[in-house]
């Protein structure tokens, strides 16, 4: 047929990434043309995109579809997913329009590479070979180090773009050799032959292959021992790119380490069961012990999402459905509480200076008892103290981690879990026990809406949890 | 009404909503607030009073079950009564208002925050004891720590921040692993239902490690020597009403908690540790109260002594016998009353004088007749002094620990010496002597407020020493199927051993 329409079947599952990617290239062309006064009119036309995209997602059905060749693939796993990450890329737009005003750096390439970022992000997560997962890695990531250091004139804030991409390009260069080593031994770079060729047992140079791609999507979600750039770059990047840091990526990534190695490598699950074990113990023990000494909050918050990619983590050791579907809930429950978190990081602002050391937050409880209280419920829904939000995230993962008889996995993450309440709770202490310094200087509405609103959503969802897990279990369901 | 106990919780909660909207900074505001939190806790008891009326104590089964969809299908809202939840709910409903008007005048700062803490934790407190679901409770159980955390840590001493870093911490870490045996039971038993599992027969070297977890979380919470050091801090530095809450009500959790999920739940376990738990008892009944006789301050003295009654707690439960069960249920609510009593009764003079130095009071008598009376009714009801309810709970654990085993009935038993000793002379330096202090010389006697405080629980004191059947007849009626499925199960695992080749 020469009709263009008769390809339609072919690409629509993608439709949702065409969308954002032409409107991508549409928009980088307007900003080319009207330069940094078209700032505020390329971030409303961005933020629609993404609204389109997410409606777009919404819509889309979630069984099982492939396109371009096997490449592409859309499941009820990815809808899931990507449904959080365009959420996450829409909140950061919202939220960092203030803080860009009072840095002085509306510049119209931010929203645009936080569209391109997502665009990748979306990729990755509807990966289903080994080329597209490595195209949607760096076309996010590319995007990540330039954001990074969009504070330019600011020595931490170019420190931590170039240390980013430094060792993001060598996390990618791994990954890559992880690769080829899996394409060498099996022949194939589609998820589905890979996993064929595998099922009658692997090879030692397979299980080499298999772990680089391990190691390079850990430094994507700063788990440990890949983590050493988490710390400075939350710190250095500006907040509102922090928040998005926090988030967006790391659910991206998540979601591309759970379809390789469930989909890739469900064969060889005991051994890649062990390197997750390793590395979810690890990061969910540094995550508890680094952060006590943090007075830094972005740092601390670096920390705490170090600790929280450990607890994922214990989700996907499970190897199951529901710890998939685990994974799934704590990844969205996250996402509220992370922009939450950062969003009253936000306020911190006397005079559209930024404060960032945590002793600023002293006796906030009687300057702005609203935002104190927002704060203290999402850091109390992070620490997982019920009946907040965060204890129902952490109930899923390890509620896997004891079906699939990880006893020891679970004993030490729930210990861990007591270690980082503390420094949680030095954060409420701060705010509720200690004597009030200076008021802040009232925030923007945008951040104070997405405080307030993450707050109620953590508080709330005990009443009714249903709904989201019910979600989650049925995104898992897809990959298995 | 079908849905009395949620009722029950949400009233609190209303109340706590209430005060949130009452207009700040307007003159009247503290009064105004005081008077809704006293009156929500009064209608909450009302409530607990008509769900109460309509409890038969006569039957064993649950009862005002309520049920309804939650997370899945495996865990539901699901909230109900027995003859050992029921007692506990009254109690919480009944102190309530004490702890309000306890904080009258004594809370100046922040008081609609303060206010709403102990609404929010009273709402907490009862769903702990009204849950039939394990999740359920988990989550009402642990999040009572927030408020609690805030009530000592805003309102507390000069080392309340330590103390309410060191109760969190504490009582999280026993918790978690707990939270580990309860997904592992779910997995097990397929649901989270308690009445369900409490039927369930887990294997018997499963028990042993759900008993740990569960071991852990209330042994903390209870606390058991040698776990108790977070309560004479948390205690000392928490304020009046916060240390009354902690005593009469969160260290009954514990107990509560190993009567309702570890005896019926983990029969053999629990019939193996026994003389653990034994060990233990008589670790917080001796030296608890070696402890409690060298302390100079009285709320800390007051604190050891509640571990050391705890001991007799533990040690009924776990003699497996009537007497010892319901000894120990009668002991954690006649320790409830007293304690909570002898908590108020050091408020009223920390109130005046700001030190709870044990050497810096002494003859108070003379200035304070009224308070020496009642002062003396809780003193010798902590005693155990036959006539008040501290004896009653002291000497049926201690009798069922001698038909389990006379030698811990003995050491047992110098406990009852011990905490006379402690108690009575802490008595004597306090209230008796002569008043020489010039800074006590004008030193006024109990007001009307404190005395409305203290008569009612005098009178109960001594109303529960002498009609002791009030109490028992209530929980002897799920003590007998508890005794008897202990029995079966644990006869049953002796028959399959001997079988065994």
């Amino acid at each position: 047929m020469s009709s263009p329409l008769a390809a339609l079947p072919v690409i629509a599952p993608a439709i949702p990434e065409l969308f954002t990617g032409i409107g991508a290239l549409a928009l980088v062309l307007f900003g080319a043309v009207f330069g940094d006064k078209s700032y505020a009119f390329v971030r409303w036309l961005v933020m629609l995109v993404l609204a389109v995209a997410l409606i777009l997602v919404y819509l889309s059905s979630g069984t099982r579809v492939e396109a371009f060749g096997g490449a592409f693939i859309l499941d009820g796993f990815a809808r899931f997913m990507k449904i959080a990450v365009l959420w996450g890329s829409i909140i950061t737009l919202y939220i960092a329009d203030s803080y860009l005003k009072d840095t002085k750096r509306q510049a119209f390439e931010f929203p645009l590479l936080i569209l391109i970022a997502t665009l990748g992000m979306m990729l990755m997560i509807s990966a289903n070979d080994l080329i597209a997962l490595y195209l949607g890695l760096e076309l996010s990531s590319l995007s990540l180090y330039v954001i990074a250091s969009f504070d330019r004139d600011n020595v931490k804030s170019t420190e931590a773009g170039l240390k980013y991409f430094v060792l993001g390009a060598l996390s990618s260069g791994m990954l890559l050799y992880g690769a080829s080593l899996v394409y060498g031994m099996t022949g194939a770079v589609s998820f589905a032959a890979i996993a064929k060729s595998l099922s009658s047992g692997a090879s030692v140079v397979a299980i080499f292959g298999l772990v680089f791609i391990l190691a390079g999507l850990s430094f994507k979600i700063s788990a440990v021992p890949f983590h050493m750039w988490t710390p400075d770059v939350y710190e250095g990047a500006p907040t509102p790119v922090t928040a998005f840091f926090a988030v967006g990526p790391k659910i991206a990534a998540v979601a591309l380490l759970i379809r390789v190695i469930e989909q890739a490598f469900p064969g060889i699950e005991t051994q890649w069961q062990q390197v997750i074990v390793f590395i979810s113990i690890a990061s969910m023990g540094l995550g508890a012990f680094a952060a006590i000494g943090q007075k830094n909050i972005k740092r601390l918050l670096a920390y705490s999402s170090i600790g929280h990619i450990g607890y994922v983590l214990v989700g996907i050791a499970a190897g199951s459905p529901e710890g998939v579907a685990g994974v799934a809930t704590y990844l969205a429950i996250y996402l509220v509480t992370s922009f939450g978190a950062f969003a009253c990081v936000l306020a911190m602002n006397r005079n559209g200076r930024y404060l960032e050391d945590i002793n600023e937050l002293a006796g906030l409880s009687r300057t702005n008892p609203a935002l104190a209280f927002a704060f203290a419920m999402l850091m109390f829904s992070l620490a997982g103290v019920p009946p907040l939000a965060g204890f129902f995230a952490k109930w899923y993962v390890f509620l896997a981690a004891v079906n699939a008889k990880l006893y020891p996995l679970a004993v030490i993450g729930v210990v861990t879990s007591v270690v980082g309440a503390y420094y949680y709770l030095r954060i409420v202490k701060i705010i509720y026990f200690d004597e009030p310094r200076e008021a802040f200087t009232p925030a923007p509405v945008a951040i104070r809406f997405v405080a307030s609103v993450a707050a109620i959503l953590v508080l709330a969802f005990v009443l009714a949890p249903a709904p989201l897990v019910n979600a989650a279990s049925l995104a898992a369901k897809s990959l298995f | 009404m079908h849905n009395l106990l949620s009722t029950l919780i949400l009233i609190p909660l209303i109340g706590a909503a209430f005060i949130l909207f009452v207009p700040k900074d307007r003159e009247g505001t503290l009064n105004n607030i005081r008077w809704i939190a006293l009156i929500t806790t009064l209608v909450t008891f009302a409530v607990s009073v008509l769900a109460w009326y309509r409890f038969d104590p006569t039957s064993p089964a649950f009862q005002l079950v309520e049920e309804g969809p939650w997370i899945s299908d495996a865990i539901r809202f699901k909230l109900g009564v027995d003859g050992y939840s029921m007692p506990f709910i009254l109690l919480s409903t009944f102190l309530m208002p004490f702890c309000i008007v306890a904080s009258w005048v004594s809370v100046e700062k922040r008081v609609a925050e303060y206010m709403i803490a102990f609404l929010v934790l009273e709402a907490l407190m009862i769903g702990v004891f009204a849950a039939l679901d394990l999740v359920l409770f988990y989550v009402f159980f642990e999040a009572g720590l927030i408020p609690m955390f805030l009530i000592i840590g805003v309102w507390g001493g000069k080392r309340r921040i330590y103390a309410s870093f060191k109760f969190f911490l504490y009582t999280l870490l026993g918790s978690v692993l707990m939270l580990v045996a309860i997904m592992t039971m779910y997995w097990t038993a397929g649901t989270t239902d308690i009445p369900t599992l409490m039927k369930f027969a887990f294997p018997a070297s499963m028990q042993k490690w759900l008993w740990i977890g569960f071991f852990a979380s209330f042994a903390v919470k209870m606390p058991m020597w040698p776990l108790h050091t977070w309560l004479p801090d948390a205690h000392v530095e928490a304020p009046t009403a916060g240390s009354v809450i902690l005593a009469a009500i969160l260290l009954k959790m514990g107990g509560y908690g190993f009567l309702r999920f570890s005896l019926p739940m983990f029969p053999i376990a629990s019939a193996e540790f026994a003389h653990f738990m034994f060990f233990l008892s008589l670790g917080a009944i001796i030296y608890t109260s070696l402890v409690a006789l060298v302390q100079e301050d009285v709320k800390k003295l007051i604190a050891y002594s509640s571990v050391a009654h705890m001991g007799y707690v533990t040690l009924g439960i776990f003699t497996l016998t009537e007497q010892g069960i319901e000894g120990a249920m009668f002991q954690m609510i006649s320790h409830g009353i007293i304690s909570a009593a002898l908590f108020l009764c050091v408020g009223v003079i920390y109130d005046r004088m700001h030190t709870r130095e044990i050497s810096a009071y002494g003859g108070l008598v003379h200035r304070m007749p009224l308070y020496a009376t009642v002062m003396l009714i809780f003193t010798m009801g902590n005693v155990g002094l036959p006539g008040t309810c501290g004896f009653i709970g002291e000497f049926l654990t201690l009798l069922g620990s001698r038909i389990a085993n006379s030698w811990v009935a003995l050491f047992a038993t110098t406990g009852v010496v011990l905490s006379a000793t402690y108690a009575l002379w802490m008595y004597a330096r306090v209230v008796l002597g002569k008043l020489v202090k010039p800074e006590l010389m004008t030193i006024k006697d109990i007001n009307l407020r404190e005395a409305t405080l203290l008569i009612p629980l005098a009178i109960l004191t001594i109303y529960f020493g002498f009609h002791a059947n009030a109490i028992l007849d209530v929980v002897s009626v799920p003590t007998e199927p508890l005794l008897a499925s202990i029995k079966a199960a644990v006869s049953s695992v002796k028959t399959a051993s001997l079988l065994a080749p």
